[in-house]
């Protein structure tokens, strides 16, 4: 529960922390000397027969007390914010230049991305740990601490009882917090699982409709939820049992100085304003520690948490090669030399052994069946990947000698499905070049065809996208990436499956479109639809990882290969 | 009727649960005053020096407080936590039964997996409906009952002020502190959306942010915004760390309150000063029955909103309404449709405009066009999944209103683009087309569908999982399952909505020979705007903006030069490039 690398996260906020950690070991004390107040004036009331008049100043001190108090607690929980607050803009932006660095090939993978995922929204869950759980478990340590200083010199019987009873607390909540730990994230485990489960039936209700199984669905809800509530219900017992064992600690600890101080004071072997001073101090004395128990919760979400931004923030990156040079490639000779790559650690072989050459000024075409390596191919040539075997050279550089940003400025990229960010029509378009004028934008934008559909949204080039583009379709999407291949007028284009969104009507007009764009560039193009491509200057088809033709269009088609079997595919021979 | 009315009715079955399960929360805290107040009378007793008789009773009464407290709390979080998912389990059925009826037309808006995330997390939410928002002001109300009926008997001003601070904390401090974090509060979830979509946005967009070189802005923005949400989470700890400053408070306040009301009473002689320790720490331990109400007040605003969103979608009105009578037995499977108009909503454009055509039984009608012409419309029509109004749509010789939408569904299967495979085993995802079906029937279509083999290939054969801890399909893996699937339901009508749009052309290809087999006997409707082997379809209608532009069959299109053939030549561009060049038998296919 008390994760020293997420602790020392708040390295970057140490004044706010000490302050909210001094703020609570002040509660203490101030605690002790309400406790002492309260039982004098209480006792020379009571014995000493003295008016309120009497009292007066024990009561003004006592009402001065708890101001501080509250100034104290108040206090305490600004600086703990501050100290969350430091800690989580520190991690997040660590995280994101960790994930930037790691690049798509790391996000993209289905259990990295959820990882990913999953941490930047585990940053928020790090706000109760440092804000919460880690002021409390500060005065759970320091408070019991403060009021056994002050117990001791009164009464040492008092004083042992409360210091034998005490480690009971802590070594409970450790003892059954573990299992508890384990239990929780078991039922965490089922609860997501029945979720997924609810979420499912929910997104295949129409499938259910159609095959008419839909309505039978609800007894099976009920019953999940069921068979989940028994096996919660299960764990928690074990739970609320250690919940037990602290709150029986506690009372029975107080009822035992209660019964302990009472008989001595009978027997005149104690004074009665140190015995209630004891009193009340004894419930005060567990309080903290009952207390964490409550912010268990908080505690092991961040740990859990911090778990997860920390797998993500171990992720080594890719070695940099040694000191990338500064020329910026001009000509854009691209050789591919004998290159391998595998996924997932070498187990999943995506490219064997492939050599090409892409003259300057080119316009090659890459095709194949899908699986065949050919976005593999893409995700090289942008160094989102590097290749494990053989070598990719452009002007005769190796790539990863090349300055990364300054290799990347050269490069336009009009992926299958390009990402559309929570904002303007105009930004996205102008995602490249930040600083390019509106009238470059909405140029870009008709020479992608995409003026005429911007025009009819609400505010134009103003419309924002919502998250994740939801209001544009596929081919729209698909104009504003090939608006901004135009924008950022690079000399080098990859497009990879750039049209399969468009309809054949919107096709013909791009393919036009991507004519212009081809011209006096050196251009890469992947595509399963074989209409795009066949004006290219060279044709590669690759299966299975491996280059097995190449060649122009009417060449490829003579010979009786994998391209004449795409082809008529393709025709629709059925 | 009030959200939270409607949400109280949940509970209402529930409610001797609750009862219990309030009382017990009660005789915790009760427990504690005991424990305090009997603990400060014995050594007050103690310090007169009596004879020890007299301490006899008070400490078995501290013994016994100072157990069951531990034993009520204990008790009563199983009872709350029994009540609380019991009530879960009776929402999510409750929610799912509603939403049955309204699945999809109604559930349009509703269609993205994020909306569904929220609608279960919304439901999950509910569960601190009783635990969090109902129990503790009943709880609070009920101790401050007891401390009445306690200080009363000592003296009537002391009732009257240790309620009267309970109440104060109870509802003042909510008050005080939401009026001061109310504006605070609203601009911190927006920034923390914002930020969550800009880092989501970042992720999910890294490729395209990486090689736009936006790297470090992006990183500059969100710094910019984490620091923003960092402030105003601080501004509002001000506010929420003043509740807890103000609670303490409170307490010691009306601790001083009812010392300065008593000590007079004792120097006048009108209250034994053995008493005043009791109330002094009574008061004290009462209070623990407010300290959870300021949460109570967050957490209701955020169980109402939940319950808002809920009950937004279940008081939809269904699409389609039944016929109250049976169905009428159709005298054939063909389909018949007339003049048939249609729009989403009253001001759209009509998605269909007067559609005209008869498929007799057995026979292949395809409808084409390109995207947003209609084609999916008529689907959702034919399977009543939306309702029309003008034009007529006879199956079987009845008008298809007379039907129930399941004797409708029965009739016919679906295979679409998006086939929807459920998080189970391979088996199961079949059987939801039969349940009854046997082993030997799920292989039989299986192998018709030509999957039998891959699924035999894998480690646990048709007992895999398919989904998020199993298996993943490729394209025309899933669509051979649905053929599969739409096999074993074995209808005598097969609609076909852009089955194999999204597959590439060798895959594409294999499918449609397996389609074809699977239409063989069956009224087949198939939408498509892959103009791909319908030379096999008897007639084929193409749709332009909701109307029928042209019709005829695939040789009588081709001849007509119209929208058909000029749709067929983008399409097959490569022929007009190379026509030449390709055998005749490499096109023809099967």
């Amino acid at each position: 529960m008390f994760n020293k690398r997420l602790f020392q996260q708040a390295q970057t906020a140490r004044t706010d922390l000490a302050l909210a950690i001094a703020s609570n070991f002040l509660v203490g004390a101030v605690t002790v000397a309400q406790a002492y107040f309260l039982s004098q004036a209480i006792a020379r009331v009571f014995l000493q027969h003295q008016t309120l008049a009497d009292v007066a100043t024990l009561l003004v001190w006592l009402l001065a007390l708890s101001l501080l108090r509250a100034g104290l607690v108040w206090g305490g929980q600004i600086f703990a914010q501050r100290t969350a607050g430091h800690v989580k803009n520190t991690l997040r932006d660590r995280l994101v230049a960790h994930v930037m660095a790691l690049g798509p090939r790391f996000t993209a993978d289905e259990r990295s991305g959820e990882l990913v995922n999953t941490a930047v929204e585990g940053i928020e869950a790090l706000d109760a740990y440092f804000s919460q759980y880690l002021p409390q478990l500060a005065a759970a340590a320091m408070v019991p601490l403060t009021i056994l200083i002050f117990v001791f010199p009164n009464d040492i019987l008092s004083g042992v009882v409360l210091l034998v009873t005490a480690p009971i607390i802590p070594v409970f909540m450790v003892l059954i917090g573990g299992m508890a730990e384990e239990m929780t994230k078991k039922q965490w485990v089922q609860l997501s699982r029945m979720s997924a489960h609810f979420l499912d039936v929910l997104q295949g209700l129409t499938t259910l409709k159609l095959l008419g199984r839909s309505r039978e669905q609800i007894e099976t809800i009920r019953d999940i939820s069921n068979r989940f509530r028994d096996a919660t219900m299960g764990v928690l017992r074990v739970a609320f049992l250690s919940a037990l064992v602290l709150e029986m600690a506690a009372t029975i600890s107080t009822a035992v100085v209660a019964v302990e101080i009472g008989l001595r004071l009978m027997y005149a072997k104690m004074e009665f304003p140190q015995a209630l001073f004891i009193l009340v101090l004894a419930p005060e004395f567990y309080m903290p520690l009952r207390l964490l128990g409550t912010r268990f919760h908080a505690g092991m979400a961040g740990t859990a948490a911090a778990k997860r931004i920390f797998a993500v923030l171990d992720v080594p990156l890719p070695e940099m090669a040694s000191p990338p040079q500064k020329t910026i490639p001009r000509r854009m000779d691209i050789r591919f030399e004998n290159v391998s790559f595998a996924y997932d650690d070498g187990n999943r072989p995506a490219l064997n052994g492939v050599s090409f050459h892409i003259s300057p000024g080119e316009t090659v075409a890459l095709v194949g069946p899908s699986g065949a390596g050919k976005s593999t191919v893409a995700n090289l040539l942008l160094r989102f990947i590097a290749p494990q075997t053989g070598a990719i050279t452009v002007d005769g550089t190796p790539l990863d000698r090349l300055d990364l940003a300054g290799w990347r400025a050269r490069i336009a990229w009009v992926p299958q499905m390009p990402y559309l960010f929570d904002a303007t029509i105009a930004e996205n378009i102008r995602l490249a070049r930040p600083d390019a004028p509106l009238p470059a934008v909405e140029n870009a934008a008709k020479l992608a065809h995409a003026d005429r559909f911007i025009a009819e949204l609400p505010q134009g080039y103003q419309t924002r996208i919502g998250e994740r583009g939801a209001r544009l379709s596929g081919g729209q999407a698909q104009r504003i990436a090939l608006a901004r291949a135009f924008l950022k007028d690079a000399p080098f284009l990859i497009l990879d499956e750039a049209t399969a969104n468009l309809d054949p009507r919107h096709e013909s007009d791009i393919q036009a479109v991507i004519a212009t764009l081809l011209q006096n560039r050196t251009a890469l193009i992947i595509a399963h639809r074989l209409n795009t491509i066949t004006r290219a200057d060279k044709i590669l088809v690759l299966q299975h990882g491996s280059l097995v033709e190449s060649g122009a269009h009417a060449e490829l088609l003579a010979r009786d290969g994998l391209y004449r079997r795409l082809v008529s595919a393709f025709e629709g021979g059925v | 009727m009030s959200t939270f009315r409607r949400l109280l009715r949940f509970i209402a079955p529930f409610r001797w649960w609750v009862l219990l399960a309030v009382s017990l929360g009660f005789a915790t805290i009760g427990s504690s005053v005991g424990l305090m107040a009997t603990s400060a009378y014995i050594i007050s007793k103690a310090a007169l020096h009596p004879d020890i008789s007299v301490l006899q009773v008070p400490i078995v009464g501290v013994r016994f407080f100072g157990i069951a407290r531990g034993i009520f709390r204990y008790t009563e979080r199983l009872v709350s936590h029994q009540v609380t998912f019991r009530l879960l389990a009776e929402l999510r059925a409750w929610f799912f039964s509603a939403l049955e009826p309204l699945a999809p037309a109604r559930l349009q808006q509703f269609r993205s997996g994020d909306l569904l995330a929220r609608i279960v997390a919304d439901i999950e939410s509910l569960e601190h409906f009783y635990v969090r928002v109902i129990a503790p002001p009943l709880v609070a109300v009920l101790v401050a009952v007891l401390m009445w009926v306690l200080m009363a008997h000592y003296a009537l001003p002391l009732a009257i002020v240790t309620v009267l601070f309970l109440a104060a904390a109870a509802i003042g401090i909510p008050l005080l502190t939401r009026s001061l974090g109310r504006g605070v509060s609203r601009s911190a979830v927006e920034t923390r959306a914002e930020l969550n979509v800009g880092l989501v946005d970042s992720v999910q967009g890294v490729a395209d942010v990486l090689i736009s070189g936006q790297e470090n802005t992006r990183r500059t923005t969100l710094a910019r915004l984490s620091q923003k949400l960092t402030a105003l989470q601080n501004r509002l700890a001000v506010a929420n760390g003043l509740n807890a400053a103000l609670m303490g408070l409170l307490t010691n306040w009306a601790t001083l309150a009812v010392l300065l009301i008593a000590i007079p009473l004792v120097s006048r002689g009108e209250l034994d000063g053995v008493f005043l320790a009791v109330i002094a720490l009574a008061v004290i331990a009462a209070f623990e029955a407010v300290t959870p109400l300021p949460e109570t007040f967050t957490n209701l605003e955020g169980s109402l909103a939940a319950a808002d969103r809920l009950f937004q979608v279940v008081d939809t009105e269904p699409q389609v309404v039944d016929p109250p009578a049976p169905s009428p037995q159709p005298e054939s499977f063909g389909l018949e449709v007339r003049d048939l108009r249609f729009s989403y909503r009253p001001d759209d454009p009509p998605a269909l405009d007067g559609i005209d055509f008869s498929l007799p039984e057995g026979g292949r009608l395809a409808i084409v066009g390109s995207s947003g012409a209609g084609k999916s419309t008529l689907v959702n029509l034919l399977l009543r999944f939306w309702a029309y109004r003008h034009g007529e749509i006879l199956l079987g010789g009845h008008d298809l209103r007379r039907y129930r939408a399941d004797d409708v569904r029965r009739m016919v299967s679906v295979v679409s683009q998006h086939t929807h495979l459920f998080n189970a085993t391979i088996a199961e995802n079949l059987r939801l087309s039969r349940p009854d079906a046997t082993d030997a029937d799920l292989i039989a279509a299986a192998e018709q569908a030509q999957i039998h083999t891959f699924i035999q290939s894998l480690p646990q054969g048709y007992s895999t999982f398919i989904g998020e801890q199993g298996l993943r399909l490729s394209g025309g893996e899933r669509q051979r399952l649905a053929i599969a699937r739409a096999l074993l339901k074995n209808a005598p009508i097969l609609i076909l909505d852009e089955a194999t749009s999204n597959l590439d052309p060798l895959v594409e290809r294999e499918i449609m020979a397996t389609i074809h087999r699977l239409m063989r006997g069956r009224t087949t409707l198939m939408i498509t705007h892959r103009l791909v082997g319908l030379d096999a379809m008897d007639e084929i209608l193409v749709l332009s903006r909701g109307k029928i532009a042209e019709r005829g069959t695939h040789a009588s299109l081709m001849a007509e030069n119209g929208i058909y053939r000029n749709l067929w030549d983008l399409q097959h561009q490569v022929d007009l490039l190379d026509a030449g060049a390709l055998p005749i038998a490499l096109t023809d296919g099967i």
